[in-house]
């Protein structure tokens, strides 16, 4: 076994792992926790590609700051330990066999593919910050500008809103 | 064992340089206290620590042992695994900030292997934006702490610290995009070698002077990241006890505190090598004659240690002072003598000088200003520090456009 399919796979591990803690914890801190791990987890398989650029702002954007306004969120609201409901057997019965039926797709895929699992390393168009920045300001622009615009909207209407009460 | 050591060399030289690398930065931390407790003590007209060895320098020691040994009660109904999680990250994350500094710009060859000073390799492409990552993530050491604690002043210091830290890492982050921009690079190393490009220049071509707007704004943001006064709203202990880490004791507490330190040298290494030059010498190249600054620093200091030694009040002073003196003196000489080995340690003398003053100034800050109310603090980020350093942005792009569209080709 190859030094970054070691790697490969204790990431992958890590972000498997706190994704199903996630889910059963019973208090939202650690849940958010859980999350925080696997969002950093993928930042590490996104290093292990190659893509740098994007590895560092998967830190900064949502393993930083959606996720500390989580926490955040979480800690101001003081929000308790959830109670846990029974799961329903009529969600249960589906949802084990598309559980099955993803993991056996996923499976296929591998097998079918000639390389097998390995940890590639992609040196290409979005990997470095120049292809990127590339791709966004001249290949994609109005999109991109489009985009930026929407967000504005956004953050416009989120300031109209928590301003409500003033007037 | 000696074949597995050769065969391994990058990795034991890793390894070596990371415990080096610790050891010295928890030894500075430890002498930052001291540093910090004297110069304010004498700027508010007192002694400061002078009992625990001469001139007080055993006193990090003392304090060392001290949080070590003492008694680590955990309060009744604190989150167990949040609450000892907490000083683990903040302090581990601190630490890994520093790892991505480079100290000088030779590599120390051995044996055909190129060792330069600092832990990451020199060619990481995102350098600058690593150190945001960690910047970011280190929210939490406090927030967790805060919240972890099941108790009320802790809590309010986690909120204000997060709130705090969400708002002034905008700020943080645009106002080094003018320095990027200039460089074109996210490597630090690269940053540096962008204010050489005229060597003749010396101090003239360093980042400082073109961004001076985006300098104000990111120490000013650097300093509300690391939770120092005027800006410690989070451990504001008129108001909230001691903040977020009001019920940690002993190491625990020990681990805030050193990865508070921590914070302060990465800002105050950030600043020397984004703004100052990081490693250049703020002469001229051609002044060859300032390559004897530091020996011309540290012979006359160690002569006066030397002489301060002899006078001192206590014997044990009378005998370490001397020595400690002698050593600095024959360092100095040294250095005079060995024309290879002071060439090399131009770049890490200025390094380290203006590091010094960085840390200095941050003294001196806590010394003079008062803190900020809650309120004046999220005024000053949002609707002062954030337009700024967007403007300086702006500034910064269209001048470089027009050097681009109308300059020389």
């Amino acid at each position: 076994m190859t030094a970054p399919l070691a790697v490969f796979f204790v990431l992958a591990g890590l972000a498997v792992i706190g994704a199903v803690s996630l889910i059963l914890q019973k208090h939202p801190i650690h849940s958010a926790l859980s999350l925080i791990v696997v969002m950093v987890a993928l930042a590490g398989l996104y290093l292990l590609l190659g893509a740098e650029f994007v590895a560092a702002v998967q830190i900064i954007v949502y393993g930083g700051a959606i996720m500390v306004l989580f926490v955040f969120v979480i800690m101001l609201l003081n929000a308790g330990v959830e109670e846990h409901t029974s799961i329903s057997k009529m969600a249960g019965a589906p949802g084990l066999l598309l559980v099955v039926a993803l993991a056996g797709f996923v499976a296929a895929t591998i097998a079918r593919s000639s390389d097998g699992i390995q940890a590639t390393s992609q040196t290409g168009e979005m990997s470095s910050t120049l292809g990127i920045s590339n791709m966004i300001f001249k290949e994609f622009v109005y999109p991109f500008e489009l985009t930026s615009f929407l967000i504005l909207v956004a953050v416009l209407g989120a300031s109209v809103l928590a301003q409500r009460e003033k007037s | 064992m000696k074949s597995l050591l050769f065969a391994n060399a990058e990795l034991v030289i890793t390894v070596v340089k990371i415990a080096l690398l610790l050891f010295i930065v928890l030894t500075v931390n430890a002498y930052l206290t001291w540093f910090e407790r004297k110069v304010v003590a004498h700027m508010q007209s007192r002694w400061g620590p002078h009992r625990v060895g001469p001139h007080g320098l055993l006193q990090p020691l003392a304090d060392g042992v001290k949080f070590l040994f003492k008694e680590d009660p955990t309060p009744a109904g604190v989150d167990k695994f949040v609450y000892y999680l907490a000083p683990l990250l903040a302090l581990a994350l601190a630490l890994t900030g520093i790892a991505l500094i480079p100290f000088g710009p030779d590599p120390i060859r051995l044996r055909g292997h190129e060792i330069y000073l600092g832990i990451a390799p020199p060619d990481v492409n995102i350098g600058i934006l690593a150190l945001f990552a960690i910047t970011a993530m280190g929210v939490y050491g406090v927030a967790l702490a805060g919240w972890s604690s099941n108790s009320k002043y802790p809590l309010l210091g986690g909120l204000r610290s997060s709130a705090q830290m969400i708002s002034y890492e905008l700020a943080l982050t645009m106002s080094v995009v003018g320095v990027l921009l200039m460089a074109g690079s996210f490597n630090l190393k690269k940053i540096i070698e962008a204010q050489a490009h005229h060597p003749e220049w010396g101090i003239l071509g360093w980042n400082v002077w073109p961004q001076i707007l985006g300098f104000f704004c990111f120490f000013v943001a650097a300093i509300a990241e690391t939770n120092r006064v005027p800006f410690d709203l989070p451990e504001a202990e008129s108001e909230l006890v001691a903040g977020f880490h009001t019920e940690y004791a002993s190491f625990k507490f020990a681990m805030f505190f050193i990865a508070e330190y921590t914070s302060m040298i990465t800002v105050s290494c950030l600043c020397s090598i984004m703004f100052f030059g990081g490693w250049l010498s703020p002469f001229p190249a051609s002044w060859t004659l300032t390559h004897y600054l530091p020996s011309a620093i540290l012979i006359p200091f160690g002569l006066w240690v030397i002489w301060d030694g002899i006078r001192y009040e206590t014997v044990f002073g009378r005998m370490v002072l001397p020595v400690l003196g002698t050593g600095i003196t024959a360092a100095g000489a040294a250095l005079i003598l060995l024309p290879g080995v002071n060439a090399f340690i131009q770049g890490p003398f200025w390094l380290l000088s203006k590091i010094l003053v960085f840390l200095f100034v941050y003294v001196w800050m806590r010394g003079t200003l008062p803190r900020f109310r809650y309120d004046q603090l999220m005024a000053f980020g949002w609707k002062l520090l954030l337009p700024l350093s967007i403007a300086n942005v702006i500034v910064t792009s269209f001048v470089i456009l027009a050097k681009m569209t109308w300059g020389a080709k």
